[in-house]
């Protein structure tokens, strides 16, 4: 019965919470948009389908098309779609790395704890970029599922080292005492008595992580070091400047990408503080 | 008269409603008196402290008046309490020793303070000092960082830090509970020895051990569910307790030399009631083993002999 | 019962672990069956350390431990399940025991779940009645809700009736009711003192001297690591002989009578270049030359053991 109402408090206040809802409503809107948006166009992102070549929005062509005549709608809503999935599965393997190597590492302590510890620190320095121009050079063909790992696999440190701080002061806790001296096994504990009292905190991490995988992304892609074979919205924009869009003024070509990963990314973080806030009865206006 | 408090009501605010934390409160210190204030947590010692000096949200002025040396208190004003504080009515927290700042030298920490006060640092240096040496801290402290200093050091510190400017009524929370006997005996007498020494006119020292109250204090008031129960001087409270709560109270602490084998004590069955929608009447009445029809309505706070108040109708029913 | 022979725990600190900290040093004692001993110390006497060594939740550096049979440092991770059978544990804090998240009855499922996997849902259900009403609660009252829906007292009786769903033998009790009301706490001391009228042993640990004389026959006193003085209760309490005892049942806050304002000691002056001394050495009002050497328990009566020179060098 309380914890309905403490459920109930918490949808109280997350109604409440502006940010929240703003930010929340503007990724539904491009959530839906990437969903059914590809199914609202025949065209194929890379078919040069205008032999006009670059045109004005209109009614045919929503967006317009490139200097070489593609949808850039179609191009739009598909990089939409890879977006997304960047930010969801780059952003969840690296919250879910982070996770079991800071729980891990709070949670056993000692020796395993400084080998972590010693890991985490070396993949939180090592020069991202640097890396994956290496690997770049290496890869003939890249996908959205490469760069999905190599951002998952990059981006975990600082989830882990938070995880792990939350984890220590949990770990001293009676409660996981008392799960001890009920013969409860390690991860069983860390699973069932720890990770429970952090969900609001892990929600938190992942959104905080999907902003940044897609930002990473677009980083990548406009940089050239993006999928070979795939269309996203950095990709959108590296194209557009190879080509001269801001000279040729074509800004119909640049402006739906760039103010959809601003979008995206504000959203989330905006979103990231308003959840804290419904969290967080300290922070909550009365 | 030092204190005076009439009817003074706060409830906090919560989304379920007000939590109905000190109820009608009344009574009054006179000059040079350590009162101890007394119950079991939530039953409002503290709201009632706190409410003399800092009555903030979620805390909420619901009605009453409180003088000080005849002069009235604006307690429901947070911004008219500013010139108060520290001046006339000041307090040394319940965590006292995690209220210094950890990156200022504690010497730096009390010129500041004191110039914020617009009053001159070195004009009250010499007192400063005579003060350490009364509470027996080394000199030397004012050069140092908090972290430097044990847990004893730092109660005694800011006990030093809250009466420098001689205030009027001093309050102090729960100072002695998170330490160990030792420095609990040295705190307490200190305590005392400010009041001697004339640092502060009177005192209330709130905690939930009465011993140590029985040790220290000059009078005892004991509240239960935000209502007053009890007032009275202290060997009164502990020989001759009048209220059923109080009774049964002091009945169920042990003592060095009882052994349950020897005296099996007995506690007090049930628990407070929420204050969120307390009983009408006297809320003791649910524990109460003598409670009879007339408990229904609130018992008034009476005084029955000279200095001793009770608010329970079984000893005021024929005086009200 | 439970035999601790010269149980010591030591931390490393400062750089690389340059430095030891011993929080318990060469602590030996026993607690018979059906015996209430507590362990008195402040904040940082290495109380709470003990306690957790006995639990096996705490490694421990050196010396031994024995449960009956059990030789507790050389316990398994496999073999634990059987031991907290027999041994159990309740902590300080009420609230902090329980998972604020789940209700509070799933300390009972747990132990279900773990220990008792073959008894049916109906059997257990009954059990855990019988429990709670063997620690006087009322299972219509308290069941089915959230721990901050429960006072501490309960709670703590909560814990003391989870322990009992276990045959335990043996029960460590670790400032369970100084964090509880005046009004509930003597309620769950009474408790302990039934449960040991039934043959459970306890370790009842503590910093209030009063609590510890009301229920056990034997007290140990600690003061930084080491064993100060241990014996019987009345021994300890009418007739102290190491001035630590001394100056700690003086400043016990008594109802009966005003302190003597004579004994208030200077807390904490480190013994600095004496750490292989006498613990007690900075503080100590009777020091002398001989103290600079760690004195060790001397049986000065019977069962009335004492560290300290003073008392036990037959040179002064």
């Amino acid at each position: 019965m309380k914890k309905e109402k403490k459920q109930n408090e918490l949808i109280y206040f997350a109604f409440r919470n502006v940010k929240l809802i703003i930010g929340l409503a503007i990724i539904l809107f491009f959530l839906v948009l990437a969903v059914i948006g590809p199914m609202l166009t025949d065209n194929d992102p890379f078919d040069f389908v205008n032999p006009l070549g670059a045109q004005p929005p209109s009614s045919e062509y929503w967006f317009g098309t490139t200097f070489f005549g593609q949808d850039v709608f179609s191009q739009f809503v598909h990089g939409l779609r890879a977006t997304f999935i960047v930010g969801l599965f780059g952003g969840g393997l690296g919250t879910l790395i982070g996770i079991l190597i800071g729980f891990v590492a709070g949670y056993r302590g000692g020796i395993v704890d400084e080998i972590l510890n010693v890991l985490t620190n070396i993949v939180l320095v090592i020069p991202t970029l640097a890396v994956l121009l290496i690997i770049a050079a290496y890869l003939e063909v890249r996908s959205i599922f490469t760069e999905l790992i190599f951002i998952g696999f990059t981006a975990w440190p600082w989830t882990a080292r938070a995880i792990r701080a939350q984890t220590f002061s949990l770990r001293t806790r009676e409660f996981v005492d008392l799960a001890k001296l009920s013969g409860m096994k390690p991860l069983r504990i860390i699973f069932t008595e720890i990770a429970p009292n952090m969900m609001s905190y892990l929600l938190l991490v992942f959104i905080l992580q999907f902003g940044g995988a897609i930002l990473i992304a677009a980083t990548l892609d406009f940089i050239g070091l993006g999928p070979t074979n795939a269309i996203s919205l950095g990709l959108m924009m590296q194209f557009s400047v190879i080509w001269g869009a801001m000279q040729l003024g074509t800004w119909w070509w640049f402006i739906p990408p760039g103010l959809a990963i601003t979008a995206i990314v504000g959203a989330l973080y905006i979103m990231n503080v308003g959840l804290d806030e419904v969290f967080n009865p300290k922070l909550r206006e009365m | 008269m030092s204190l005076k408090v009439e009817n003074l009501t706060v409830y906090y605010q919560t989304l379920r409603g007000d939590v109905q934390a000190l109820e009608d409160v009344s009574f009054e210190i006179a000059d040079g008196e350590i009162m101890g204030l007394a119950g079991e947590s939530g039953c409002g010692k503290t709201t009632l402290a706190h409410s003399l000096i800092y009555l903030s949200p979620p805390m909420k002025y619901v009605k009453g008046s409180v003088q000080l040396d005849g002069r009235n208190l604006p307690v429901e004003r947070m911004q008219d309490m500013v010139s108060f504080r520290c001046n006339d009515i000041s307090i040394i927290p319940q965590y006292a020793m995690n209220a210094l700042n950890p990156i200022r030298k504690i010497g730096k920490m009390i010129e500041e303070l004191v110039e914020a006060k617009k009053m001159d640092f070195e004009a009250i240096k010499p007192e400063l000092l005579r003060r350490l040496d009364l509470v027996k801290l080394p000199r030397e402290v004012l050069d140092m960082y908090p972290i430097e200093l044990s847990g004893g050091m730092k109660q005694r510190m800011v006990m030093v830090i809250s009466t420098i400017l001689n205030p009027s009524l001093l309050i102090a929370d729960e100072v002695t509970s998170a330490l160990d006997v030792a420095s609990q005996k040295a705190v307490a007498e200190m305590l005392v020895e400010f009041r001697d020494q004339d640092c502060t006119n009177s005192m209330i020292v709130v905690t939930h051990d009465i011993s140590i109250l029985y040790q220290i204090a000059d009078s005892i008031m004991i509240m239960y569910a935000g209502q007053l129960a009890e007032k009275a001087s202290t060997k009164t409270i502990i020989n001759s307790p009048r209220h059923p709560y109080t009774k049964m109270l002091i009945s169920s602490l042990p003592e060095i030399g009882v052994k349950y084998t020897d005296k099996r004590l007995e506690g007090i069955p049930g628990k407070p009631p929420l204050l969120l929608d307390p009983p009408i009447g006297c809320r003791f009445r649910e524990r109460c083993p003598l409670a009879f029809d007339k408990c229904e309505e609130v018992p008034p706070f009476i005084e029955i002999e000279e200095n001793h108040f009770v608010a329970c109708w079984k000893e005021t029913e024929d005086l009200a | 019962m439970l035999k601790l022979d010269k149980v010591t725990k030591t931390y490393r600190i400062g750089t690389f672990g340059s430095k030891e900290l011993h929080a318990v040093s060469d602590v030996s004692f026993d607690i018979k069956d059906g015996e209430v001993v507590s362990l008195i110390g402040e904040s940082g006497s290495g109380k709470t350390t003990i306690g957790k060594m006995v639990l096996h939740l705490t490694p421990i550096s050196s010396g031994t431990i024995l449960l009956d049979e059990t030789d507790v440092s050389a316990l398994k991770e496999d073999e634990e399940k059987e031991y907290y059978r027999t041994v159990q544990g309740v902590f300080q804090d009420p609230f902090s025991s329980y998972n604020p998240i789940f209700k509070a009855d799933r300390i009972f499922e747990i132990i279900h779940d773990i220990f008792y996997p073959d008894v049916d849902e109906e059997a257990w259900k009954e059990k855990v009645h019988k429990a709670l009403k063997d620690v006087g609660l009322n299972p219509e009252h308290v069941l089915d809700k959230f721990p901050h829906q429960l006072s501490g007292g309960q709670l703590q009786r909560f814990l003391i009736a989870r322990a009992l769903l276990l045959d335990i033998k043996f029960l460590v009790a670790d400032e369970i009711i100084s964090m509880l009301d005046a009004s509930t706490r003597i309620d769950v001391l009474n408790l302990l003192a039934e449960l040991k009228k039934k043959g459970l042993s306890i370790l009842f640990i503590t910093h209030d001297l009063s609590l510890a004389n009301y229920i056990s026959e034997r007290a140990v006193i600690l003061y930084r690591g080491c064993i100060a003085e241990m014996g019987t209760t009345e021994k300890i309490f009418n007739s102290p002989r190491h001035p630590y005892t001394q100056m700690l049942i003086a400043s016990v806050p008594r109802l009966d009578q005003k302190w003597d304002k004579a004994v208030t000691i200077e807390e904490n002056s480190d013994p600095i270049g004496y750490e292989d001394g006498c613990v007690y050495y900075g503080r100590c009002p009777l020091a002398y030359e001989k103290c600079r050497e760690r004195p060790v328990p001397v049986e000065i009566d019977t069962d009335h053991f004492v560290a300290c020179w003073k008392v036990t060098d037959p040179h002064t």
